[in-house]
């Protein structure tokens, strides 16, 4: 592989095996996130998304192979020097003391500040251009704990934002939101896709990827089910082998992807 | 705004601690004193006042506030370690562990020092036992295997209390025993305070420079870590920092509750829970407070009453009032 591309590559596994110490959940993942994609992961419950996710954040040690953040070996990757390339956007459901928004957004810039830095002046651009950025200005004096789910998953994007970051990982972005908090944030991966950033997330909803993926991996009792276009992955064999549900797609007039909806038994 | 009142608060307290007592003492004669210590030079009231400011007063009244803000401090940081702002300094077991080195002390009939060398040294390990096994405990959340742990561990150590006083002396060691358990800011010598303060000063230093830092802590773990801090390095040293303060503070004071839990709940009521605003004002209404309760201790009744005691009557009431503010403000 020519520099260049190891470049473009925000990370990439190799004969990845992975699962939490002492239990392998997964074997012989091989990914690529590059720059300016969105990766989409769809499994059931217990598959090991988050397993997965938390492993290529470096949160647990991988068990076999190797993950390589821009060409360098995740275990050799320093807490800062992850965080500066790739930031966690978890489940908005976690509870915290009662901060405002603003202080959850300028947690981001924890790896640019030192030790025993606060942050300053550049510091808080950062933070009110990621809230710009996502129009929750409105909220910055908000507590987090008080506004709405849909707007803690925006806050807690922010801080990613204000982190720098080239990859968000984003674990179930949309889940526990409503029809129109989803949506939301399925537009927001997309902005964040045109403005050349990675997006990594998985999500429940086979629709998500078909609307806004680039790649889509399927996952099935931790292991590789496909890997691809979602168009091609994404398909009703595919999706009866990983949820056991029959499902059909149906090619829509108004866009390129078609819309997946379980069949339901007559009557 | 709040912290330059509560600045003011203190200063106002560690006046009135000075003048009243036994022997009252004007502003002016105050005023007199201090500046013929300064100057060097003599004043035309009784000598037996300079030995009351000197020697009692002023090393009291700053032994109160430094315990008091100390206290606040460890509990504001244990509170945010453990993203619980349930948790009093004493969640790893260091009042345990400080009140049987104590109780062992005085039960072998060792001097004053020896009492608050072994309260220190019993803190300190308990806390590192509890550390040892909360990290040998594999397979469970590190911070409820800690806070489990800790519970268990004091349990013990309060066993091991229970069974020295049983075995005390009833007329002598007993009463010594009751009496350092209730804590008391009375005995607190200049010598004391200059043993103590560096120890609490090399606890509170690392936690002031680190309380900005201190937010990402009350994270969760796996956010920690993903916004670039080494969670487990950086939870270590607040632990040790905030143990030592607590130790240093227990080992001359004995037992005195409620501040480490009460003081920063009421801070993060006030200015909200962002650490490096909530420390500092944390710090200055744990001195305050535990000032005013001792000043009250020592002029409320012709015997002195245990401030740990005081500070009980006190906080549980108050505790319950912030608890039931917060709760009405929340749904707001």
């Amino acid at each position: 592989m020519r520099e260049k591309d190891k470049e473009k590559d925000l990370i990439e596994t190799h004969a990845l095996a992975y699962g939490h110490p002492g239990r392998t959940l997964g074997h012989d993942i091989n990914l690529t996130v590059s720059t300016g994609e969105v990766l989409c992961v769809l499994g059931p419950n217990g598959g090991g998304k988050t397993t997965l996710f938390r492993t290529l954040l470096g949160l647990l040690p991988a068990h076999e192979g190797s993950i390589s953040l821009r060409g360098k070996p995740l275990q050799d990757c320093t807490p800062v020097e992850c965080a500066r390339i790739m930031a966690y956007v978890p489940q908005a459901g976690n509870s915290y003391f009662a901060f405002t928004v603003r202080d959850v957004v300028l947690m981001g810039r924890t790896a640019h500040l030192g030790l025993f830095a606060r942050p300053g002046v550049s510091d808080l651009d950062a933070a009110n251009a990621a809230m710009t950025e996502l129009n929750i200005t409105h909220l910055a004096d908000k507590t987090f704990t008080q506004i709405s789910g849909g707007e803690r998953q925006l806050a807690l994007i922010a801080r990613a934002l204000a982190q720098e970051a080239l990859l968000l990982v984003m674990d179930e972005p949309t889940a526990s939101l409503d029809f129109a908090n989803q949506a939301l944030i399925l537009h927001e991966i997309v902005r964040l896709k045109t403005s050349g950033r990675s997006v990594l997330f998985c999500t429940h909803d086979p629709d998500h990827a078909l609307q806004c993926a680039d790649r889509t991996l399927l996952l099935q009792h931790g292991n590789v089910l496909a890997l691809g276009a979602p168009r091609e992955v994404v398909t009703a064999a595919n999706l009866k082998t990983l949820y056991g549900v029959d499902v059909e797609l149906i090619e829509s007039p108004s866009r390129e992807q078609p819309f997946c909806r379980p069949k339901l038994p007559p009557g | 705004m709040l912290t330059i009142m509560s600045l003011a608060l203190l200063i106002v307290l560690l006046i009135v601690a000075l003048l009243v007592g036994r022997f009252a003492i004007s502003p002016g004669e105050l005023v007199a004193i201090l500046w013929a210590k300064l100057t060097g030079g003599s004043h035309a009231l009784p000598a037996a006042l300079d030995a009351v400011i000197f020697e009692i007063r002023i090393p009291r009244a700053i032994a109160a506030a430094l315990i008091g803000g100390a206290l606040a401090a460890a509990g504001a940081v244990y509170q945010n370690l453990f993203r619980n702002p349930l948790v009093s300094p004493d969640i790893l077991g260091v009042s345990s562990g400080a009140a049987l080195g104590a109780v062992l002390a005085i039960f072998l009939s060792l001097p004053v020092v020896a009492v608050q060398g072994f309260a220190f040294a019993g803190g300190l390990l308990a806390v590192a036992m509890v550390v040892f096994i909360g990290n040998a405990v594999r397979g469970h959340d590190p911070i409820l295997a800690l806070i489990l742990t800790g519970v268990v561990v004091g349990t013990l150590l309060g066993a091991g209390i229970a069974m020295i006083k049983y075995l005390a002396d009833p007329y002598n060691q007993l009463p010594a025993i009751t009496f350092w358990l209730l804590g008391s800011l009375s005995t607190i010598s200049p010598a004391d305070l200059m043993i103590a303060l560096p120890l609490v000063l090399a606890g509170l230093i690392p936690i002031y420079l680190l309380r900005w830092r201190m937010n990402v802590l009350s994270l969760s773990d796996d956010e920690a870590r993903a916004l670039g801090v080494n969670v487990a390095w950086l939870r270590a040293v607040l632990i040790t920092c905030a143990t030592l303060i607590t130790a240093a503070a227990v080992a001359i004071s004995g037992i005195i509750g409620w501040i480490g839990l009460l003081i920063p709940h009421a801070a993060r009521l006030l200015v909200g829970p962002e650490f490096a605003r909530m420390l500092p004002l944390s710090m200055l209404l744990g001195a305050s407070f535990l000032l005013a309760v001792d000043t009250v201790a020592r002029i409320a009744a012709t015997i002195e009453l245990p401030p740990g005691v005081l500070t009980a009557l006190i906080g549980a009431p108050l505790f319950l009032w912030l608890l039931s503010g917060s709760n009405s403000r929340a749904r707001q």
